[in-house]
C-alpha cells in the first residue's frame, strides 16, 4: 500500500523564522527537517499547510522560486489554522504539501512585457513571488510598476523589502498608498482603484491584480476606462479548498477547479465562468 | 454464458464467500435493502435497489487518511494505509455500476487517489439486470440499459434460474471458480427477459425524459435561468440527495484528536451546505439558490464539460424517493430543460 503515491499525505515542514509584518500578518519561513526547501514551485502556486489537530488550509507561496533556501508564507490571522500559526515560534513543525495550481505565465505571456502589479492588503503575498522572480530575471521584462495600498502605514506588507529592494531596482516604480491620512506618512492617501486611475497608466502593460474583491472590482473598472483589455489583466483567486487536486469539489466554479485550473486566471478566461468566486 | 438453478444460488454465494468477503443487498428489520456481508442464512433482497448507493465500498462515508503524533514542537506523520483485501459486491444495478465510471473519472485521474484506487483494484462487481424497473427510474435518459448491466460479471435472474456472464479478466477468474456449480448455456432465456423488460421501460412515466437541453457548453445559457429561484425556494439544504446519490463525491478533510494522537480523516460533504464554500474572506454562494444550482449544474453541465459529455447522473431515482420536499433532478431537467421535456 505504501508504494501507492498519495498527494494528500504531507511532508514535515519546520518554521525557522517568524517575521511580524503588520498587526495581523506574519511571514513564516519554512524548510524541511533537513533544512532544505520543501519542494520547487512556480510564481503564483500554492501549498497546503497544516497543524495536526487544528486543520489544513491553502496558502500562496510568497517567496520566489529563485529563493533556493526556503519557502515563505505571509499569513493573515483570520481563522483556526492561522490563529494557531500566529502563536507558533521558530522550531515548530507543521505539515506541508504542494505545489498546487497553475502559476503566472512569467516565462511566456509576461516575457518582454511592461508589468503593472496592483495589490491591496495581504493581496501582495501571492504577487511578491512574481515580483521577486521578475526582479531576479530583470532583463526578461520591460518597465515594472507596483501599486500597493493598505488600510494604514502599519498594514503595508513587506515594507522593508519594498523600500530597500524594489524601490531601488532598475526601472521599477513603486506607488504606495494608504486609505486614510496618518501621522508620519507623507505618501499618497486614497484607495487603490482611484490611485490607479490618477496614475493613468499606458495600456502597453500587462496588469496583475490581487486584493479584496471590492478592490478588484473597482480597479478593473479603472483599468478598462484607461483602455486596458481583459486579455492584458491577470489575477489570482481564493476559494475554500480541502484537497488541492480538483477532487473534493469545494473550489469548483463552472467547469473549473480553482485549485488546479487556477488560482491564476486572465480576465477573459474568468468571463467564461459563472460569477461565483 | 453460464447458468445455475435459483435453488443453487446460496451454494454459489457460499463458494464465493470461501475466497472473498461477499456483500449483497439484504433487507434490514424495516424491510429496507442495504448492502450487508453474506453468511449462511443471509437472503438476497428482492428490492429493486438499496436505499444507499454502493459508492460506500470505494468511497466510504468516513475513512481515516493518516495519523500524526505530536510531541513538543515535533510532528510524526503515520501512513495508516493498508492494502485492501479482495471483495465481491453482488447485486449492483446497471445505474450504480455506471456510477463507478463517473467516480473513477474523478478519483483515478492524475494525481490518483490511493484510498479509492486501492479499494477499486480489489473489488469485484457482480451486477444484476433489472426486471421490474420503478416509476422513479430514468437510467435510459443517460444511455444506460438496465437489462445489460456492466461490471466484472453480469447476472440475469429469472423465476427459476440465474445466468452469469463475465465481462472482465477479474470476472472470468471468479466465474472459473464457480464451474462446478454452473453449466454452459445459451442466451435465449436472457434475451426473452431483455425484450420483456425493454417493453416495460417504454411505458415508465419518465420514459420520455431527455438531457438534451443540458451538457457541455451550456453554462451561459442555463446559469441565469429564472427557474432556479422557484426550483430552489423550498430546498431545506439537508443534503440527503447528495448522501444517497451514487455519483456525489465531494468530501471534507478534518482532524480528530483521539487523546493519543491525531487522526486525519475524510468524510462525505455536500455542496448543499453553506459551510461548504464559507471562507474567512467571504461566502461565494450566499443563498440556498446558489448551492442548489451548483449541484445540478455540476451534474448536468460542468461534469460533462470535463468528461467527454458524460453526465454525472445515472437515473437511479434515489433522490426522487428521498427528498423531504420532493424536489429532484427530474423536476430540474423538466423545468430548466423546457416544455418539450414534460
Amino acid at each position: 500500500m505504501n508504494n501507492r503515491q498519495e498527494t494528500l499525505i504531507p511532508k514535515i515542514g519546520v518554521i525557522t523564522d517568524v517575521r511580524i509584518d503588520t498587526p495581523d500578518i506574519k511571514t513564516f519561513r519554512v524548510v524541511t527537517p533537513d533544512g532544505v526547501k520543501p519542494f520547487e514551485h512556480r510564481p503564483g502556486q500554492c501549498a497546503m499547510l497544516s497543524v495536526p489537530g487544528v486543520g489544513e488550509a491553502m496558502f500562496s507561496i510568497t517567496s520566489s522560486p529563485t529563493n533556493t533556501e526556503y519557502m515563505e508564507f505571509s499569513i493573515k490571522k483570520c481563522g483556526c489554522v492561522t490563529d494557531w500559526l500566529h502563536q507558533a515560534e521558530p522550531g515548530q513543525q507543521i505539515t506541508i504539501r504542494g505545489p498546487y495550481g497553475k502559476p503566472f505565465p512569467v516565462d511566456d505571456e509576461f516575457a518582454g512585457k511592461n508589468l503593472l502589479f496592483i495589490a491591496g492588503g495581504v493581496g501582495l503575498a501571492p504577487l511578491r513571488s512574481v515580483i521577486n522572480y521578475c526582479l531576479h530575471y530583470r532583463d526578461h521584462y520591460g518597465k515594472i510598476d507596483i501599486v500597493y495600498g493598505s488600510r494604514s502605514k502599519d498594514d503595508l506588507l513587506d515594507y522593508k523589502e519594498i523600500i530597500d529592494d524594489w524601490s531601488n531596482s532598475n526601472d521599477v516604480h513603486v506607488h504606495l498608498t494608504i486609505d486614510r491620512e496618518q501621522e508620519g506618512w507623507d505618501g499618497h492617501v486614497g484607495f487603490v482603484p482611484n490611485y490607479v486611475k490618477e496614475l493613468g497608466f499606458d495600456t502597453d502593460k500587462t496588469a496583475i491584480l490581487c486584493g479584496p474583491p471590492i478592490m478588484i472590482k473597482f480597479t478593473l473598472d479603472g483599468l478598462y476606462s484607461l483602455g486596458f483589455e481583459k486579455t492584458q489583466i491577470y489575477t489570482t483567486l481564493e476559494m475554500r479548498m480541502k484537497c488541492g487536486i480538483g477532487k473534493c469539489g469545494r473550489c469548483n466554479v463552472g467547469s473549473k477547479y480553482i485549485c488546479k485550473d487556477g488560482p491564476v486566471f486572465r480576465f477573459d478566461e474568468l468571463d467564461e465562468l459563472p460569477d461565483e468566486y | 454464458m453460464r447458468k445455475c438453478s435459483l435453488e443453487k444460488l446460496d451454494s454459489v454465494f457460499a463458494e464465493i464467500a470461501n475466497s472473498f468477503k461477499l456483500y449483497l443487498p439484504v433487507d434490514d428489520k424495516d424491510g429496507k435493502a442495504k448492502y450487508s456481508e453474506w453468511a449462511e442464512g443471509v437472503k438476497w433482497s428482492n428490492a429493486l435497489n438499496t436505499v444507499r448507493s454502493p459508492k460506500d465500498f470505494f468511497f466510504p462515508q468516513t475513512e481515516d487518511l493518516m495519523g500524526f503524533k505530536c510531541s513538543g514542537k515535533n510532528i510524526e506523520i503515520i501512513d495508516t494505509r493498508n492494502e485492501s483485501e479482495d471483495f465481491v459486491v453482488f447485486g449492483v444495478r446497471a445505474c450504480d455500476v455506471k456510477s463507478f465510471d463517473i467516480l473513477d473519472r474523478v478519483f483515478l485521474k492524475d494525481p490518483v487517489d490511493s484510498y479509492y484506487s486501492n479499494r477499486r483494484d480489489h473489488g469485484i462487481i457482480i451486477s444484476v439486470a433489472c426486471t421490474r424497473p420503478a416509476e422513479t427510474c430514468f437510467c435510459h435518459t443517460f444511455g444506460i440499459d438496465p437489462t445489460e448491466p456492466a461490471g466484472d460479471i453480469s447476472v440475469w435472474k429469472t423465476d427459476s434460474e440465474v445466468f452469469w456472464q463475465s465481462n472482465t479478466e477479474k470476472g472470468a477468474a471468479l466465474l472459473e471458480k464457480l464451474q462446478a456449480l454452473t453449466e454452459e448455456c445459451d442466451a435465449d432465456a436472457v434475451n426473452d427477459q431483455k425484450e420483456k423488460v425493454s417493453a416495460i421501460m417504454k411505458k415508465l412515466p419518465l420514459a420520455g425524459l431527455t438531457a438534451d437541453k443540458f451538457g457541455a457548453g451550456k453554462t451561459k445559457e442555463l446559469f441565469d435561468a429564472p427557474e432556479w429561484d422557484s426550483l430552489s425556494e423550498a430546498c431545506l439544504g439537508c443534503g440527503t440527495c447528495t448522501f444517497i446519490c451514487p455519483t456525489c463525491q465531494c468530501y471534507d478533510i478534518k482532524d480528530f484528536n483521539t487523546g493519543k494522537g491525531v487522526v486525519r480523516f475524510r468524510c462525505w460533504d455536500s455542496c448543499m451546505y453553506s459551510e461548504f464554500t464559507k471562507m474567512s474572506a467571504g461566502q461565494p454562494r450566499l443563498t440556498q439558490k446558489e448551492r442548489f444550482r451548483q449541484r445540478f449544474m455540476h451534474k448536468l453541465v460542468y461534469y460533462p464539460e470535463n468528461n467527454d459529455g458524460l453526465f454525472s447522473c445515472v437515473g437511479c431515482g434515489r433522490c426522487l424517493a428521498k427528498c423531504p420536499i420532493s424536489m429532484n433532478i427530474v423536476k430540474v431537467m423538466k423545468t430548466i430543460g423546457g416544455k418539450e421535456n414534460e
